[in-house]
């Protein structure tokens, strides 16, 4: 018997996703050699370390774009209603895998994820500018580097780990990684993780 | 620069303990604005001994010339005019490296060995180790280091390290025509120094005092000024420098925090899986899928 399947990802969404997720890759890798001097080594990745400190904003603004336009491929699709209220509150239940509300497209959790990352990449293109050498960080005040290198390092922590926390859930709820490889789900994936959006994509196309 | 006989005592973006059996004696140049002249001899000598030539510049309607430090101008006299009651006193301050013993600019440095701090005190960047982030720049309280257009490298007055290392004293302090500028134990400097503050109270600067900064751990480049109690009036010496708050922040609990919160995210995830296990679709929806 054939398996039912549903597209969730078009090949331009996928392509987009994976741009953003090497950058984010070569950002984090280079990134954390800037900030822990026991992981300078990994300045490596883009050959020699002065490469790294040339090459890394420019994979930066890269990632800003491709995330820019994921963000207005789903900002519509993100916005927070009482399901996913329910669905925060009930987290723990989620985490024991018993799923929480009548779920849409993305529950609370990839809702709060969407946000998290959005605000994380705006904080960081944007003290990234400021520290930038040679070209940006000589129009601005010292005070006000020191203030973007500290928010440039916090937020990229932070995003680091949550991105730890996105491919985890990606690994965990099996079958959501083949969304993002070969762009489809099955039914059953969808009707237990996100029935309302399933009700939608099957009573549209019968 | 490198390659010289100098123990070292702290080196940037390196957590473990550099050579520590050896324990030479603290340097220090002594600066005594109150018998400069303001002859740039020192600015000359600098560039001299150390091969650099900043680009001709244009006249700004002041003494100051060049304007402002460079990568090819490591110490520039800053001229204030000062009108302390109805008397004008012309303020002369050779600026430069302070050579901290808190040195802020190595404390943001994430590059190992791009700076280095010797046990004598004097604070080097080792360029051929500088990647060009210019950390040093926002880590330094004085405003001191300067990113060179050419290379993308970061440099900055280097206490003549090369010479103090095999026995002489700073380029600046051996052309000094007046002795403002005196080179010799941080010790020394001090007693100098002390000889100095009572010769200036005795003729009426009565605020005259050693700036030794205590908010970096002192320095190694002091000077002796007739009004200790602002030095802010010699073209904005800070008054109390210190590392910036938000430099400690980001080089300090930041990254303890990062750990725990990045290790957190994994060890979850790990403990979680290994726990509860994967969250598959049931039989139950597989079955209605599939009727």
């Amino acid at each position: 018997m054939k398996e039912k399947l549903i597209q969730r990802y078009n090949a331009a969404e996928r392509i987009n996703h994976w741009i953003v997720a090497v950058c984010f890759m070569l950002l984090a890798i280079s990134g954390l050699a800037f900030f822990y001097p026991a992981f300078f080594w990994l300045t490596g990745v883009f050959g020699t370390p002065q490469l790294a400190r040339i090459i890394h904003p420019f994979v930066g603004v890269l990632m800003f774009l491709a995330f820019l336009r994921q963000f207005f491929r789903y900002w519509h699709h993100n916005l927070i209603d009482k399901e996913d209220v329910k669905w925060m509150k009930s987290v723990g239940q989620v985490m024991k895998g018993n799923e929480v509300g009548d779920i849409g497209r993305y529950n609370g959790g990839q809702k709060a994820m969407f946000w998290a990352m959005c605000g994380c990449l705006l904080l960081l293109i944007c003290t990234g500018v400021i520290a930038w050498r040679p070209y940006f960080a000589l129009y601005f005040p010292i005070p006000l580097i020191r203030l973007a290198l500290l928010v440039h390092a916090a937020s990229a922590l932070a995003l680091i780990a949550s991105i730890i926390v996105h491919v985890y859930a990606a690994l965990w709820v099996q079958g959501t990684i083949r969304a993002m490889v070969e762009g489809v789900v099955s039914h059953a994936w969808a009707k237990k993780h996100h029935p309302r959006w399933y009700r939608e994509m099957t009573e549209k196309k019968p | 620069m490198a390659l010289q006989s100098l123990d070292i005592q702290r080196r940037s973006a390196t957590p473990t303990a550099t050579p520590q059996a050896r324990g030479p004696e603290e340097v220090a140049k002594l600066i005594d604005v109150t018998t400069c002249i303001g002859c740039k001899a020192c600015q000359v000598a600098c560039s001299e001994w150390n091969d650099l030539r900043e680009e001709v510049g244009i006249n700004h309607g002041v003494y100051d010339n060049p304007i402002d430090l460079s990568a090819e101008a490591w110490t520039v006299m800053r001229f204030t005019e000062h009108e302390e009651g109805d008397k004008l006193e012309w303020l002369i301050r050779k600026d430069g490296c302070m050579h901290c013993s808190e040195p802020g600019c190595l404390k943001a440095c994430p590059s190992p060995g791009a700076i280095i701090q010797y046990k004598n005190g004097i604070v080097d960047f080792h360029e051929e180790n500088c990647i060009g982030c210019g950390y040093c720049i926002s880590g330094c309280p004085f405003n001191v280091p300067r990113i060179n257009k050419v290379d993308n490298k970061a440099y900055k007055c280097s206490l003549c390290s090369d010479r103090v290392a095999v026995g002489q004293e700073p380029a600046c302090v051996k052309t000094c025509p007046t002795g403002a500028i005196q080179f010799g134990s941080k010790e020394d400097m001090k007693e100098l120094a002390s000889t100095r503050i009572t010769d200036l109270k005795s003729r009426g600067y009565e605020n005259a005092g050693l700036y030794d900064p205590e908010g970096v751990g002192g320095t190694h480049v002091m000077y002796v000024l007739h009004h200790a109690d602002r030095p802010e009036l010699y073209a904005n010496l800070p008054k109390d420098p210190a590392i910036s708050t938000t430099v400690k922040l980001w080089k300090g609990v930041l990254k303890p925090l990062a750990t725990l919160g990045i290790a957190a995210a994994g060890l979850f995830g790990f403990f979680h899986y290994i726990t509860v296990g994967p969250n598959r679709p049931d039989e139950d929806h597989e079955e209605e899928v599939r009727s």
